[in-house]
C-alpha cells in the first residue's frame, strides 16, 4: 500500500492505495464520491470523466498513484457555492440533457472541459468533443443543445422540439 | 487487475534503472495498458510511470526537425503547430480525455496495428530515440505489436523531419475509433513516403508503389493505375481484406489531395 | 395551481438535480455494513460438459468466505419463462430449466458455473482464477438452421433445439397461401433483424442482505421491475415468502428491456447473504454485461407481400426464425410471437396475415425484449417489403402506403393480425411528416449532394405498435402467466402534501416529474408538494414495472383512479365541513366549494381534517386520506407514426451519414412534451444504431466477437444529426382515462426501416440496383453491395 494525497474538490484528502487502485475506485470507494461512475472496462464510455490538474481524464484509466499530488475535480464539486446548479448543470436540466443520469456526471465534466477550451463551440465541435462520452438514453440531441445553451448561444433555432 | 508496484522516476536514468526490475513495465499514459491490465492479460510486477520524467516532456523545433519527448501527450502535440499534419493526426487519436493522458512514446512502444502515430513516424522517416540508441522508423516497426525495442528500453523522444507537405487520412473503425485504414502521406525534397496503418496483418507498412508514383507526380491521379494487394490485409467484423485494400487507395488519394 | 405545471406542461425534471450533482444513488453506489463481494466464474466456451469443479484452492485463498457452484442450487427452482406458447400442432413449448448457476453443462460463453464471495472484490477475482474446472468442450450450436437440422442439442433433455413452431393466425394459413399464389404481384424479401446488446450505461448490479433475527431478505438490484423480480424469486427460484423479501430498485441507469428480467446473480447474492449472514454485492463489468445481459432481436425472416394491380395489399406472409439463445429469459417467448405476429398487419387494411415463427435454442446469450420488442421486427419486415414493392411496381412509396392505410372512419378497426386498433390517423401523420421533413425540398438537396460526389437517399416509414401492455384477460388467453395491470397508492398527508406510490419504475423516463403533473392537474394543487415513490416493494402495493411503453398508460391510469377516489372521499369530508351534500361539492384550483355559494375549504384543510377528525362523522367516513387503485386496461394502446430519413452515402468508402431524421408520432394526449420528445430522440438513436452501427457477432465457436465498446459500435454524438420530432397529430386513446398511448419505444421501432430504405434509395440513385443490405448497414457492406 502507498499513501496518496490529492486535492479533491478543493479539499486535501489522502488514503492508502494499492498500485492497481484506479483513481475512479479511490474516489468512489475511499472518498465516497459515487457521482463518478464506471460504465466500461475499455476507456470508451466516459461515465468516469473527472478533471485532473484542470484537464479531463478518464478516472477509470488512471491509477490513483498517478494522481498523487494532483488537483482533482469531480461532479460533486461542480455546483455553485450556494448549492445551486452551475450554468452547465442548469442547461442540462433546462434542455432535458439527461434521462437515466448514469452518463451525466461524465458528460457534465466533459462539457466543462470543452467550454474552457472553446467557449462558443459549434454543434459539430460539441459532437466531436463528446466522442469519448457514450449516452444510451438521449440520442445526444439535448446534450448538444444544453452545452451550446450553456455557452450562451441561442439554441431555439437549431433544435426545435 | 493483478497487483503491482508503481514507481515514479524523475529522470531517464532513474527510469532506466527502475525498468531493470524483473517484470517491470513502462507506463506512459496508460490508455491502452490499463485496460489491458484490467482484463488480466498482463501481470507486471512494477509499472514505471514516465509521466514525471521532465526530460521526456514537451516538444521543440530544431531547424527542420521536430523533436517530441516520449512522455508528451497527444493533446500537447495536437496543440502545437510546427508539423500541422502531425498535430491534426494527434487531435483525432482517441477522445479528448484520452488525448490528455496518452503519450507518443506509449503509442509507438505498443505499436497497435490500428494506431495512428506509427503511420506518421514511418511516413516521416522519423527517428525513435531511446535511452540507449536511435532507431530509424524503417527499422523500428517489426509487425503487429512488435518493435525493435529491447527489454527495458524506453522511448525518450521521437524526431520528425518536417516535410514540404503532408496529410493523414483516417477512416475510423466505428466502435473503437482506431483506424480501420489510416494513410499518412509526406512529401520531402527527396521523394514521397506513404505509410498505412490499420490495414495489414503485419502492422504499419509503406506503400512503395504509391511512393514511386507520387514522387514523380504528387497528385491523386498518379495512383490511378495502382492496386493494393488484399493478401495479408486484415479481415474482421468491420471490413474484409478487399475493402481495406480498396480504402488504402482511396485514403491515399484523399491525403495527397488534402496535402496539396 | 401554478400555471404551466399540469398536464401538457414541459416541466423540467425534478430528478435531474441529484443526477447533475453526482448524488443519485445507483445500486453500485450503495455500501452496506459488513458488505462482501461476489465474483462469478464464467464459461469461456460456448458449449461444454462440466466434468468436475474443484473449489478447494479457491476456498483457501485470502479473504475468501464461500464458493458456490451449480450443485448448491440443484434442488431449487429455475428461472421461468413468463409466457406459454403452443406450437401449431398444439404442443406446448419446450421449457428447459434455467438454473441459478450452470449445472452439468455450460451453454454460452459467460454462463456462470461458480461464484466466489470474498472480503474484497479483488480477492474474489483472484480466487475465481483458482477454481479448477474441467469442462469438456462440445461443438457450439450458433447457426439457427444448423440448430434445427442437427442432433447436437443445447438442452439434451428436450431432444431438439426448437422451442416452438408457432403460427398466427393459423386459421388464415391456407387463405394467405392462396392469396399469394393468385396475386397480381408478389414482392419477396429475405432479411436479418440483427442481434443487439441493450447496453444500458449502468452495468447490472445486485446486493443481497439477510437479517437472521427475522428471516427477512433485502435485494437491492438494477431492475425495471422490482415486484416481478420478487415474485419470480419467491414463487419459482428460492421460495422465499414474498413478505420476507424486499426488492429495491434504486436509481437505475437505463434498462431498455435488459433489466426487466430476473437473473441468476440476484438469487446468488441472496442465498450467499443468508449463508454468510452478511450483505453480498455483485457488480457486472462491461464484458459481463455483453456476455450475460439479455440481448435483443436476432430474427431471420422471409416476408412476402401480395398486391393487386392497383397496389392494394392482399396478404402478408412471414416465415421467421427467432434466436432465443441458450435459455428462455422471462419474456423471450412473447417477444417473437404476440409482440411481433400481432403487428404484422401494420397500419394497413390488408385482409390476410400469416406468420410462422420457429424459436431456436443456440449456444449464445439469451435473447429477450429490447426497446420495442417484437414490434421493431414486425415494422422492419413490413416497411422494407413495402418499399421494395413500390420500386418493383414503379409506385411512389408514400402513395403506396396511403392507398392501404386504415382510414379515420374505420375505427375501431379489427386488423388482420388479430388486434383492435382504437384510434389513429395515419394520413394526417404522413401529411405532417411531409411538411416537417420538407419532402418537397429533397430533389434540390439530392442535387447538391451529387455535386459533392455523394449519393443522397430518402426513406419513409409508417409504423404502428401495440403497447401499454396490457389487458390481463387478453394476454392470459394469449399465454401470459402474469397479469399486466398496474397499481398506485395516493397518500395525502395531514399537512396537505402527497406521497404517490407507483408500481412503474423510472430509470430515465421522468416519472417523478410527469406523474405529479397528472395528480396536480386533477387536484388543482402545486405539483411540488407531490412526491413519487417507486422501486421499493415494501412501500408500494404492487406493480408490473416499466417496459412496453406502459408506465403512463397503465400505471398512470391507476394513479388517476386512485386520485379520483381521493377526490370522492375528500368531497365527503368537505361536504361535512361545509354542511352540504357531497354531491354539491365542486373541486377547482385546490378548493372545495359548495356550488352556488361562497362556502369553501381548501384541499389542505380537508387533508388536516382527515387526520385530525374532530367533529367528524366517523360513522360515515373513515379517518385518513389514502387510496389505492389497480388498473387493468381494456385494450393495448396503439401509437403510430410516420418517419422520414435522408442519408448521404460516400460511394468511394460506403460510409452512410444520416443528414435528416424526422419522427412524427401519434401518442394520443401528451403529459410532458419535453419528456416525450426526449424519449423519441433516444429511441431514434437506438434505431439508427441498429440500422447502421450495432453489430453483435458470434463466431462459429460461439465466441462473442463484439464483446466490448472496442468492437460493438455504440452510437456516439458525432454519428447522429439533430432530430425533428413532432407529436402534434395525437388521436387520444379511447379506453384509458388520460387518453395516452406511450412513447418510449416508438423511435426504436420506426427508425430502422426508414434509415435502410433511405440507403437503398441512395444506392438506386447512384445507378446500383441494390435492393437490400442487412443491418447494420456498415460502410463495408455498402461498398460490397455496390461492387
Amino acid at each position: 500500500m502507498t499513501k496518496v494525497t490529492m486535492t479533491v474538490n478543493g479539499k486535501t484528502v489522502s488514503g492508502d492505495v494499492e498500485g492497481r487502485t484506479l483513481l475512479a475506485s479511490f474516489l468512489r470507494d475511499d472518498q465516497g464520491l459515487t457521482g463518478t461512475h464506471i460504465g466500461c472496462d475499455t476507456s470508451q464510455c466516459g461515465a468516469c470523466v473527472v478533471h485532473v490538474d484542470g484537464v479531463a481524464v478518464k478516472s477509470c484509466t488512471m491509477l490513483a498513484a498517478e494522481a498523487d499530488g494532483a488537483t482533482v475535480d469531480t461532479i460533486e464539486g461542480q455546483a455553485n457555492a450556494d448549492g445551486s446548479l452551475n450554468v452547465i448543470q442548469q442547461a442540462f436540466q433546462d434542455h432535458h440533457g439527461l434521462q437515466c443520469g448514469f452518463c451525466t456526471p461524465g458528460m457534465v465534466m466533459s462539457a466543462a472541459a470543452l467550454l474552457k477550451e472553446n467557449p462558443k463551440p459549434s454543434e459539430q465541435e460539441v459532437r466531436e468533443y463528446l466522442e469519448g462520452n457514450i449516452c444510451r438514453c438521449t440520442g445526444y440531441h439535448n446534450i448538444v443543445k444544453a452545452i451550446m445553451a450553456a455557452s450562451g448561444q441561442d439554441v431555439t433555432a437549431i433544435a426545435a422540439e | 487487475m493483478y497487483n503491482f508496484d508503481v514507481e515514479k522516476p524523475g529522470t531517464i536514468a532513474e527510469a532506466a534503472a527502475a525498468m531493470g526490475a524483473d517484470e517491470a513495465q513502462a507506463l506512459g499514459g496508460g490508455q491502452t495498458l490499463i485496460p489491458t491490465l484490467k482484463q488480466r492479460l498482463a501481470s507486471p510486477s512494477k509499472l514505471v510511470s514516465l509521466k514525471g520524467v521532465a526530460e521526456m516532456q514537451g516538444m521543440g523545433k530544431d531547424g527542420n526537425t521536430l523533436r517530441i519527448g516520449g512522455a508528451t501527450t497527444h493533446a500537447t502535440v495536437a496543440a502545437d503547430g510546427s508539423y500541422p499534419a502531425l498535430s491534426a493526426l494527434a487531435s483525432h487519436i482517441g477522445d479528448p480525455a484520452v488525448r490528455n493522458r496518452g503519450t507518443i512514446g506509449g503509442s509507438l512502444a505498443n505499436n497497435d496495428p490500428a494506431a495512428c502515430y506509427p503511420a506518421a513516424a514511418l511516413a516521416s522517416g522519423a527517428t525513435i530515440v531511446t535511452n540507449t540508441r536511435q532507431i530509424s522508423a524503417d527499422d523500428y516497426f517489426q509487425g503487429m505489436f512488435d518493435t525493435a525495442l529491447e527489454e527495458g528500453e524506453i522511448i525518450t523522444a521521437v524526431s520528425f523531419p518536417i516535410p514540404q507537405a503532408a496529410n493523414y487520412q483516417k477512416f475510423v473503425q466505428p466502435a473503437s475509433r482506431f483506424a480501420l485504414v489510416g494513410v499518412f502521406v509526406a512529401k520531402y525534397a527527396d521523394g514521397v513516403r506513404v505509410a498505412v496503418t490499420g490495414a495489414s496483418n503485419e502492422g504499419v507498412f509503406r506503400w512503395t508503389e504509391a511512393e514511386a508514383a507520387l514522387s514523380t507526380n504528387f497528385s491523386a491521379s498518379a495512383l490511378d493505375g495502382l492496386t493494393v494487394d488484399p493478401d495479408n490485409m486484415i479481415t474482421d467484423l468491420h471490413g474484409a481484406a478487399a475493402y481495406r485494400a480498396h480504402l488504402v487507395k482511396v485514403m491515399t488519394g484523399r491525403a495527397v489531395t488534402a496535402a496539396g | 395551481m401554478p400555471k404551466d405545471t399540469g398536464i401538457g406542461a414541459a416541466t423540467v425534471r425534478r430528478e435531474d438535480v441529484r443526477f447533475l450533482t453526482g448524488t443519485g444513488e445507483y445500486t453500485d453506489d450503495i455500501t452496506l455494513a459488513k458488505q462482501t463481494y461476489a465474483v462469478f466464474a464464467r464459461s469461456t466456451v460456448a458449449h461444454g460438459t462440466i466434468k468436475s469443479i474443484d473449489t478447494s484452492a479457491a476456498e483457501a485463498m485470502p479473504g475468501v468466505l464461500a464458493v458456490f457452484t451449480g450443485e448448491d442450487f440443484a434442488d431449487v427452482g429455475g428461472n421461468p419463462a413468463g409466457w406459454l406458447i403452443n406450437s401449431r400442432d398444439g404442443e406446448p413449448m419446450k421449457e428447459p430449466k434455467r438454473p441459478v448457476l450452470a449445472h452439468g453443462k455450460v451453454r454460452h460463453v459467460g454462463d456462470a458455473y461458480a461464484a466466489v464471495i470474498a472480503e474484497t472484490v479483488q480477492q474474489a477475482r483472484d480466487a475465481v482464477e483458482a477454481i479448477e474446472v474441467d469442462i469438456e468442450e462440445l461443438d457450439a450450436i450458433v447457426d439457427m438452421n444448423a440448430a434445427l437440422s442437427g442432433s447436437n442439442f443445447v438442452h439434451d433433455e428436450i431432444g431438439t433445439n426448437q422451442c416452438f413452431d408457432w403460427g398466427w393466425i393459423e386459421d388464415n394459413r391456407e387463405a394467405t397461401d392462396n392469396a399469394i399464389k393468385n396475386a397480381h404481384h408478389v414482392t419477396t424479401l429475405e432479411l436479418v433483424n440483427n442481434r443487439l446488446v441493450p447496453n444500458a450505461m449502468e452495468p447490472r448490479a445486485s446486493i443481497g442482505s439477510y437479517k437472521a433475527s427475522t428471516g427477512e431478505y433485502t435485494l437491492h438490484t438494477t431492475s425495471q421491475n422490482p415486484h416481478l423480480t420478487r415474485l419470480l424469486i419467491s414463487a419459482f427460484v428460492l421460495g422465499i415468502p414474498e413478505n420476507m423479501l424486499t426488492v429495491i430498485a434504486p436509481d437505475v441507469g437505463g434498462g431498455f428491456g435488459s433489466k426487466i428480467y430476473h437473473y441468476g446473480e440476484e438469487a446468488l447474492v441472496l442465498a450467499a447473504a443468508k449463508r454468510l449472514n452478511r450483505p453480498v454485492k455483485w457488480t457486472a463489468d462491461r464484458t459481463e454485461s455483453f456476455l450475460t445481459d439479455a440481448h435483443g432481436r436476432d430474427h431471420v425472416t422471409k416476408i412476402e407481400l401480395a398486391l393487386d394491380k392497383d397496389g392494394k395489399f392482399l396478404a402478408f406472409r412471414t416465415d421467421t426464425k427467432a434466436n432465443v439463445g441458450a435459455y428462455l429469459s422471462n419474456f423471450s417467448t412473447a417477444t417473437p410471437t404476440f409482440l411481433h405476429g400481432t403487428l404484422m398487419a401494420g397500419n394497413y387494411t390488408v385482409p390476410l396475415v400469416y406468420v410462422n415463427v420457429k424459436a431456436v435454442f443456440t449456444n449464445t446469450a439469451p435473447v429477450d425484449a429490447y426497446r420495442g420488442a417484437g414490434r421493431p421486427e414486425a415494422t422492419y419486415s413490413i416497411e422494407r417489403v413495402i418499399d421494395k414493392a413500390a420500386r418493383e411496381l414503379g409506385m411512389d412509396p408514400i402513395e403506396l402506403r396511403r392507398k392501404n392505410f386504415v382510414k379515420p372512419n374505420q375505427y375501431p378497426f379489427a386488423s388482420a393480425a388479430g388486434l383492435e386498433y382504437d384510434a389513429g390517423n395515419y394520413d394526417a401523420l404522413m401529411d405532417k411528416m411531409e411538411e416537417v421533413a420538407d419532402v418537397a425540398g429533397f430533389a434540390a438537396r439530392r442535387a447538391e449532394s451529387e455535386k459533392n460526389g455523394k449519393l443522397r437517399g430518402f426513406g419513409v416509414n409508417a409504423y404502428i405498435e401495440a403497447c401499454g401492455i396490457a389487458p390481463s384477460n387478453l394476454v392470459g388467453v394469449l399465454g401470459s402467466r402474469v397479469g399486466l395491470y398496474d397499481a398506485a397508492t395516493v397518500r395525502v398527508n395531514a399537512t396537505g402534501n402527497l406521497s404517490v406510490m407507483v408500481g412503474a419504475h423510472s430509470h430515465g423516463q421522468g416519472h417523478e416529474t410527469a406523474f405529479p403533473q397528472v395528480v396536480a392537474e386533477m387536484l388543482g394543487i402545486d405539483p411540488a408538494v407531490i412526491d413519487i415513490v417507486h422501486g421499493d416493494t415494501s412501500k408500494i402495493p404492487f406493480g408490473m414495472g416499466t417496459y412496453g411503453s406502459r408506465s403512463l398508460a397503465v400505471c398512470g391510469s391507476a394513479v388517476v383512479r386512485a386520485t379520483e377516489k381521493i377526490i370522492n372521499k375528500a368531497k365527503k369530508i368537505a361536504g361535512h365541513m361545509l354542511e352540504a351534500s357531497e354531491h354539491d361539492i365542486t373541486l377547482a384550483d385546490g378548493v372545495f366549494s359548495v356550488a352556488g355559494t361562497d362556502k369553501s375549504v381548501t384541499f389542505g384543510e380537508v387533508a388536516l381534517k382527515a387526520y385530525i377528525p374532530h367533529e367528524y362523522p366517523l360513522e360515515d367516513i373513515e379517518p385518513g386520506l389514502e387510496e389505492t387503485a389497480f388498473y387493468d386496461p381494456a385494450n393495448f394502446t396503439y401509437p403510430s407514426g410516420a418517419y422520414a430519413c435522408e442519408v448521404e452515402v460516400d460511394p468511394e468508402t460506403g460510409k452512410v451519414t444520416v443528414d435528416r431524421m424526422t419522427a412524427v408520432d401519434d401518442f394520443g394526449n401528451v403529459i410532458n412534451p419535453m419528456i416525450v420528445t426526449g424519449q423519441v430522440q433516444g429511441g431514434l438513436a437506438q434505431g439508427i444504431g441498429q440500422a447502421l452501427l450495432e453489430n453483435t457477432s458470434y463466431d462459429e465457436n460461439g465466441q462473442l466477437l463484439s464483446a466490448s465498446y472496442m468492437d460493438y459500435t455504440m452510437p456516439r454524438a458525432d454519428d447522429l444529426p439533430m432530430f425533428a420530432v413532432d407529436h402534434s397529430q395525437g388521436t387520444p386513446c379511447t379506453h384509458n382515462p388520460l387518453g395516452v398511448k406511450g412513447c418510449g419505444e416508438a423511435g426504436a421501432i420506426g427508425s430502422p426501416p426508414t434509415v435502410v430504405n433511405a440507403v437503398i434509395d441512395a444506392l438506386q440513385s447512384g445507378g446500383k440496383n441494390v435492393t437490400h443490405i442487412d443491418m447494420p448497414v456498415s460502410p463495408a457492406r455498402v461498398w460490397e453491395a455496390m461492387q
